[in-house]
């Protein structure tokens, strides 16, 4: 855990930039995914999550690695939320607020969030703790690529199967009428 | 690597001061514009009969299809842009991969097609 | 590896390099203002011109600020929040439709010397390009941006508390959303070209060599015509203007999903959507037309003839946005769907592929006739398995139905 501090303070001024804008974002995120949860409007929920994704982009931005910041606004901002959104207004298009969204059992589910988050704290910072985050150059497209193209070809081709699973399983769902 | 961060940090502050403006004309127009609500006022515009609720939300699932389509494209086009940079590097065998992924996305398409979701939009 | 950057940024940070990026990005802003104003009144009378009539001519010489007038006249008016909307949705939708506009402009080249200096422009000392940021995947950021906007249409009708806004934004957002597919699909042909996603690449790219001395490199030459007219219906579609504007059309849902939106804040969606306009045009420019490149004919200002160049090819874009709208009548919504998925997005993916065989063929010295011949058949074996599955469907079901009337 020290070595990371003793780091942050004897580099240079763009990491401690970096670490300033990190946590910014990181507050940022969590207090929206808390609003996500807590808010009794289900719109209101998916623009809450919008900002949670966005505020995963800009940590991505963050790490150098810009196309998946771009993937994440392109195909998760605007595609996943956007066919969220579509499904609530075509079903739901309840204007107000609606307590059954939000309201039940809201303390169990704070125990085991809470239980869920000391888990994964502390085994993170066991693992993580003495390894240092070091960027000097960003993470090029070519780069991204060579690995799809070379390393993970098979799970790129599997991609395209599970797609066309999910895209028959929804029309024939929605088809049954 | 800090170039590659100003560039960005550059885009930032041009989005910030393009939302901060127009929330300076908004301001701007509250203090010059009147305030006077009547309820007739603030009753919402409807010129015919409102459609009921569940024939008209079953009528339109086909526009949650077109949604849930483009995300598959999306995501397709997402894995075609890398490939596309390095094209000359992967050659004819990149260029059959390629294709058979292509390929399995237009039969979900063409399944789409034949089971008439994308008609009468 | 070279990355794509702009030549301000690799020196050391200094009051001077700020406060150029500044310079650049209150430059940037003012362009957008006065250029969004100058398109409004464009297009008023230009399709005043070709109904033979005169449009605004009375606020300012030849109409000139008769947007300003408008655009004060909508400031000053009482701003109503519909009794039955989400307040917070109602008051947050405008602002997404018109920051993203802004921020695709960030991306946009408008000038530079790309014959000599690779594009850059000499202020104060400095070696800059002239674009707010040049990220090395400038034309993605572009395409997220236009899926942003979404949101803005998408939040307008369902905040607005009544089914008819409700039914525009949805049918709004399912066309914008498709045809965002095919627009993303269609810039793939330039990035084969290119080899990179920065725009300034393409446009330097575009600016090298040319055919028989006078033609020069353009992508909409080089990729064929095709994926340039891919783009332009896309766009025009996603812009959700004329002939695609069945969503908006006054006949049609009143107001569609600006219905109840008074002042000022309807105001904001009317200058997005003439921002977005210009957004596109300018990318149109940037992607198929060689943007700010151009030959320097005077050496002593070599700073403006890029600008000049970008603002004439613009020019062209901007009427023939204007042209579409007075010339062509709507298209309806069934069709507008149709052309969207069994149309473009086929012939865009096709393209692809035949244009990325042509570039490996010639790298590895195929012979083009070969990949043209193999490719002509392929099409004609694929269109014609298509043919065959629609028409066992479609007689299925007419059989089908006249089972169940029968």
């Amino acid at each position: 855990m020290s070595a990371v501090f003793a780091a942050v303070s004897t580099d240079a001024p763009i990491f401690v930039a970096q670490n300033v804008f990190f946590a910014v974002v990181a507050l940022l995120m969590v207090g929206s995914a808390l609003k996500v949860v807590t808010t009794s409007n289900v719109v209101h929920a998916a623009l809450w999550l919008v900002l949670v994704l966005a505020g995963a982009a800009a940590q991505f931005i963050l790490l150098g690695s810009e196309f998946v910041a771009v993937t994440q606004v392109l195909v998760y901002i605007g595609a996943v939320v956007v066919l969220f959104l579509f499904g609530v207004m075509l079903t739901r298009a309840s204007m107000g607020d609606d307590e059954s969204v939000a309201g039940e059992k809201r303390s169990m589910a704070a125990v085991v969030a809470g239980l869920l988050l000391a888990v994964m704290s502390v085994a993170l910072i066991d693992s993580f703790s003495d390894d240092r985050v070091v960027i000097d150059q960003p993470q090029l497209v070519t780069t991204v690529a060579d690995s799809i193209f070379s390393q993970y070809i098979v799970p790129f081709e599997a991609i395209s199967v599970l797609l066309l699973a999910a895209l028959i399983g929804a029309i024939v769902v929605a088809r049954r009428d | 690597m800090s170039e590659f961060l100003r560039s960005y940090l550059t885009v930032a502050i041009f989005g910030l001061v393009g939302l901060a403006l127009v929330g300076a004309f908004l301001g701007l127009g509250r203090i010059l514009r009147p305030d006077h609500p009547t309820p007739q006022k603030l009753e919402s515009y409807e010129s015919g009969v409102d459609p009921t609720g569940d024939t008209w939300s079953q009528a339109n699932i086909r526009y949650y299809i077109f949604a849930l389509l483009f995300v598959i494209f999306d995501v397709e086009a997402v894995f075609i842009f890398p490939w596309a940079i390095r094209l000359d590097a992967y050659g004819a065998f990149g260029l059959i991969e390629m294709g058979i992924f292509i390929f399995i996305l237009l039969l979900g398409l063409i399944y789409a097609w034949r089971k008439g979701v994308l008609r009468w939009a | 590896m070279i990355l794509a950057l702009d030549p301000l940024y690799l020196t050391n940070i200094g009051l001077a390099v700020v406060l150029i990026a500044l310079l650049k990005v209150v430059l940037a802003f003012a362009i957008v203002l006065v250029a969004v104003l100058f398109m409004v009144w464009f297009e008023r009378k230009v399709i005043a011109d070709m109904q033979h009539r005169i449009g605004p001519n009375i606020a300012g010489p030849w109409g000139l600020f008769q947007t300003l007038a408008d655009g004060l006249k909508l400031l000053m008016k009482e701003d109503l929040v519909p009794e039955h909307s989400n307040r917070f949705v109602f008051k947050l939708a405008p602002f997404l439709a018109i920051v993203p506009a802004f921020l695709t402009f960030a991306i946009i080249p408008i000038g530079g010397n790309f014959e000599s200096k690779g594009g850059s422009v000499r202020i104060f000392g400095y070696d800059t390009y002239l674009q707010v940021a040049d990220p090395p995947i400038g034309i993605l950021l572009f395409l997220a941006m236009s899926s942003i906007a979404v949101y803005g249409v998408m939040l307008a009708g369902w905040s607005s508390g009544s089914k008819f806004p409700l039914l525009g934004s949805v049918r709004a957002s399912a066309q914008m959303v498709s045809y965002e597919a095919a627009l993303g699909l269609s810039v793939l042909a330039v990035i084969l070209q290119t080899g990179s996603l920065s725009t300034h690449e393409m446009v330097a790219d575009q600016a090298a060599g040319g055919f028989l001395g006078f033609i020069p490199n353009w992508n909409i030459i080089v990729t064929g015509f095709v994926p340039f007219l891919i783009f332009l219906i896309a766009g025009t579609a996603e812009l959700n203007r004329p002939p695609f504007d069945l969503v908006e059309a006054e006949q049609e849902l009143v107001g569609g999903f600006h219905t109840e939106y008074s002042s000022f804040r309807f105001a904001i969606f009317f200058l997005a959507e003439y921002l977005n306009t210009i957004n596109m045009s300018a990318i149109i420019v940037t992607l198929f037309l060689g943007g700010p490149s151009g030959p320097v004919l005077i050496e002593g200002i070599d700073w403006a003839w890029g600008i000049l160049w970008f603002l004439v090819k613009l020019f062209v874009f901007l009427f023939a946005f204007v042209w579409f709208r007075a010339t062509l009548p709507r298209f309806r919504y069934d069709q507008l769907m149709d052309l969207g998925w069994k149309l473009l997005i086929p012939l865009s993916l096709g393209w692809f592929l035949f244009l990325a065989a042509l570039n490996i063929g010639n790298d590895r010295g195929w012979n083009p006739g070969v990949v043209v011949g193999v490719t002509i058949v392929g099409g004609f074996a694929g269109g014609a398995l298509l043919m065959a599955a629609i028409r066992t469907a479609r007689t299925e079901r007419i059989s089908q139905e006249v089972d169940a009337h029968g």
